[in-house]
């Protein structure tokens, strides 16, 4: 084992944190860097787009909890520009190098911008990714808007819905898809979305996108116009068009980094182009992507809070241990959202479905359990207030237990498509990003890599 | 190996100082079929996920007919059953409805806020206690504080704890699964008298309402409206038992515990906040709740290779579970700095225990103060006797001296 040495990690929030924890619980006594571009210690995302947008909770009391001292030097508020693989260095935006034995890339994702700068600008016009955004867009909130729009349908702007909604704003959703969270847990799930959403008085239109956001001479956001001719008057628009893997710093590095994440092997060691592993930088977090037996050996790449932290601590277990004592990242993924009063959560790779079949409660209660097929096993499932039967379900999916599951007490419910868009079609992007092709399909589509 | 049957060697109370030898016979298996039907499900990851799967049945009606001579089976003079022993989604709408004043999503702060009160109940007791060189740990610290707690949250008044104590004690003895019918049936009649108790008090809340949750349950109304008056008293029933029947030996087990480590005892009094993991550690090592008598098949149900043939009677095993070596290493050893600790201490899954938070709280203050207070503690009888039940297990009494400090 490694006790000794030099370790960098790159990223100062969820994932960066833990591998750091895990590394000092692990007996790692060398020096440690974490590099963070945001100017605060690392806090915790999810409640940004629920109790924090509520008011229950404050911008500034999400930090996240600490298991143990870890004594790092931080460098906050600095990003990382570049990687020199050769003399192992990180080199900050100031100019400064860090030395590294070892490197973990943990810089997960950003919002994705508005396509068009001007229009992006505006006052009204903004994303939730970070603390700080959830703190300018409470700002905006307070001074009581007439129409808050929302860009995108995934799981992120489905909850600023919930919560202006809650706060009793006017909120219109625009989502290009058929449905809310349709990228996520396809057309049948989301038709069950969409009806909430209606419930609770959210002006929901789906299968249209937003084409230019207008503003006042002040610079205000003032309107929207939609691709059906229609046009909108809101003056908050949030951008929930799903995210970008921070990769960009990664140019020129050698390391197989692009817009789709780090691809790293099973033990998050990172690939480099010719497809060679490095044994020196490793990823963790919604930055890496990996190949998983359960899903075909297909790269997958999560933006799950549970998997940076799973992640992350194999991550630091491998960064300091001999080959033999390494361990593999096999996470089923696991997810759960709060909107509209129900408590979403989502195991396995829900996007690789073809098939879904209602195993408990019913869909038109909204209250429901329902599992996904893929080749006749199960491959993922939903819980809308049925989260604590999800552990079961990941059984099944672990086991590659058949589909449809033998579940006693359902009268007739069958199989039905699980309506997933077609993935070439651009759309917020799923949580589940699956990437690369599967060996038992014999066939490879280039699908072009879209930032 | 002896010849009696596993349920009556569980039962049996020779057993109940220590039963791990039992369960680690029992294991070497992880499910057995008694004699009487029952099946047995005896190690940790069965266990785990059985209490996650659908296939799987809270609800007695389930039995195959004839199925259950073990069970206490509802009468009919007598109250529909909890939500613990439903299935969803009626389970799913009484618990949530329970659920509303006490915890989250509508509640998240209840228990959390409860903490200085529940600190002054605590020294309240030791301070009576103070002067005192023997005193019963039972009777005079784990029995008193959870009422009292309880009584204040449910809004049950304290001073009619010795007319309710009479009618829960029969309900408790009627959980002993080994028990004759006549016996259950006793335990029934308990029940329904509680509950009239209980629906007495929660009229007198209609009418005067305060901060309790039987007042909320009778005044405020959320989406799903408000529970019947008979949910009402199934559910005060419950809680009124659940709140206070486990916790007590929850705590009674963790100072016998802490005196069989006087290490631990030590490390607790100088470092207050290993509290929270130490009470984990005892979730799984002593677990008030020792097994689940109340589970049957849907299905023919494969577990571990064994086929539980629908509408079985399961008892799901769940300190047998929490000393499985294969999910925890070294499980016999008591060691509350242990990683890793998913015990089965609370159940898991819809049926999860519903009271866990309030349970861990208490326990962690009572323990933490106690320890703090007293001197030189010993235990002149060790094992201390215990109560007949198998199920909520505990000792009946359990004699200490030492010098309680102000
Ligand atoms: C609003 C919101 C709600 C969410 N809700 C849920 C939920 O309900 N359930 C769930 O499972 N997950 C949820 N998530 C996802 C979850 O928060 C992420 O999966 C998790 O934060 C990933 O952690 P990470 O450390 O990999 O990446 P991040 O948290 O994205 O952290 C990466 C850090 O690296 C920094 N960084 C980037 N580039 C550089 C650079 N070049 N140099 C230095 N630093 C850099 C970033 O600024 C950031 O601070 C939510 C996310 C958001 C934004």
């Amino acid at each position: 084992m490694m006790r000794d040495g030099r370790i960098v990690i790159v990223g100062a929030s969820l994932a960066g944190l833990r591998a750091a924890e895990h590394l000092r619980d692990a007996g790692f006594v060398g020096s440690l860097t974490l590099v963070g571009d945001e100017a605060h210690e690392p806090y915790d995302r999810p409640p940004l787009s629920k109790q924090v947008l509520l008011g229950q909770v404050l911008p500034e009391h999400t930090a996240l909890p600490r298991t143990r001292e870890i004594d790092a030097e931080w460098r906050l508020g600095i990003a990382a520009a570049g990687l020199d693989r050769d003399r192992r260095r990180v080199q900050l935006v100031d100019g400064s190098e860090i030395e590294y034995d070892r490197l973990l890339i943990a810089t997960g994702v950003r919002s994705r911008p508005w396509p068009n700068e001007a229009e992006a600008a505006l006052e009204g016009v903004c994303v939730l990714r970070t603390r700080d955004d959830t703190a300018r867009l409470g700002r905006l909130l307070a001074r009581r808007p007439s129409r808050v729009l929302i860009i995108g349908a995934g799981f992120t702007g489905s909850e600023i819905a919930s919560a202006c909604r809650e706060r009793g704003f006017a909120v219109t959703v625009a989502e290009r898809g058929a449905a809310p969270l349709v990228g996520a847990l396809g057309g049948v799930v989301g038709d069950v979305a969409a009806q909430l959403q209606r419930e609770h008085g959210v002006d929901l239109r789906c299968g249209v996108m937003v084409t230019s956001l207008e503003g006042d001479a002040g610079g205000r956001l003032r309107r929207a116009h939609l691709s059906d001719g229609s046009a909108l008057d809101a003056d908050i628009a949030v951008v929930a068009l799903g995210a970008v893997r921070n990769t960009r710093w990664l140019e020129g590095s050698g390391l197989a980094a692009g817009p789709r994440g780090v691809a790293c092997d099973a033990g998050c060691r990172a690939f480099d182009v010719h497809g060679i592993v490095t044994d020196d930088v490793f990823a963790a977090g919604d930055v890496a992507r990996t190949p998983h037996p359960l899903f075909g050996y297909q790269f997958l790449s999560l933006e799950h809070w549970g998997n940076a932290v799973a992640q992350a601590e194999i991550a630091a277990h491998n960064m300091i241990s001999a080959d033999s004592r390494r361990r593999p990242h096999l996470w089923t993924p696991s997810f759960w959202s709060a909107q509209f009063g129900v408590n979403i959560k989502s195991v396995g790779a829900p996007t690789m479905g073809e098939e879904i079949v209602v195993t408990q409660g019913s869909l038109a209660d909204h209250r429901f359990a329902a599992a996904y097929g893929y080749q006749g096993r199960v491959i993922a499932a939903v819980g809308f207030d049925h989260g604590k039967w999800m552990g079961g379900y990941r059984r099944l999916i672990e086991q590659a237990a058949p589909f449809p599951p033998e579940l006693p007490g359902r009268r007739g419910e069958r199989p039905v498509p699980a309506r997933f868009p077609d993935p070439a079609l651009p759309s917020h992007g799923p949580t589940v990003t699956l990437t690369g092709h599967s060996p038992s399909e014999k066939r490879v589509v280039f699908t072009p890599a879209r930032a | 190996m002896s010849s009696t049957s596993p349920v009556q060697r569980i039962a049996d109370q020779a057993a109940r100082p220590d039963p791990y030898p039992v369960y680690a016979e029992l294991r070497r298996s992880p499910v057995i079929r008694d004699e009487s039907g029952v099946h047995l499900v005896t190690t940790y990851w069965e266990i785990h996920d059985l209490l996650q799967d659908s296939r799987i049945s809270s609800d007695a009606r389930n039995l195959a007919p004839g199925a259950n001579p073990l069970l206490a089976e509802e009468g009919e003079a007598t109250l529909p059953p909890s939500f613990i022993r439903l299935d969803p989604p009626e389970h799913d709408r009484l618990r949530r409805l329970a659920m509303r004043p006490f915890g989250p999503p509508h509640s998240p702060r209840r228990i959390h806020d409860m903490h200085g009160e529940l600190t002054a109940i605590v020294t309240d007791l030791l301070d009576g206690l103070a002067g005192r060189e023997r005193f019963d740990v039972v009777d005079d610290f784990a029995y008193p504080l959870p009422v009292a707690v309880i009584c204040r949250l449910l809004g049950v008044p304290t001073e009619d704890e010795p007319r309710f104590r009479v009618m829960v004690d029969g309900v408790v003895a009627g959980l002993n699964p080994a028990q004759p019918v006549e016996e259950r049936r006793a335990a029934q009649h308990s029940r329904f008298e509680l509950g009239q108790y209980l629906a007495e008090l929660i009229e007198e809340h209609r009418r005067h309402p305060g901060e309790d949750m039987l007042s909320a349950w009778v005044t405020d109304e959320g989406p799903e409206g408000r529970m019947s008056l008979v949910e009402m008293v199934t559910n005060a029933v419950l809680l009124l038992i659940a709140g206070h029947e486990t916790t007590v030996n929850l705590i009674a087990n963790g100072v016998l515990t802490l005196l069989r480590h006087p290490d631990q005892l030590r490390r607790l009094r100088e470092d207050p906040s290993t509290a929270p993991q130490l009470v984990e550690e005892l979730l799984r090592y002593e677990p008030p709740v020792q097994f689940l008598p109340q589970r049957t098949t849907l299905t023919d149900l494969d577990v571990a290779g064994t086929v539980i043939p629908k509408g079985a009677p399961v008892w799901l095993l769940l300190a047998s579970g929490n000393r499985d070596p294969r999910r925890f290493t070294d499980p016999d050893t008591f060691d509350p700095a242990r990683e890793d600790n998913q015990h089965l201490g609370f159940g898991f899954g819809i049926h999860a225990c519903f009271g866990a938070p309030l349970a861990r709280l208490e326990t962690q203050v009572a323990l933490t103060e106690l320890v703090s207070r007293l001197a030189d503690p010993q235990l002149p009888e060790d094992p201390p006797p215990y109560r007949p039940s198998p199920v909520l297990r505990g000792p009946r009494h359990l004699e200490i001296t030492g010098r309680l400090v102000a």
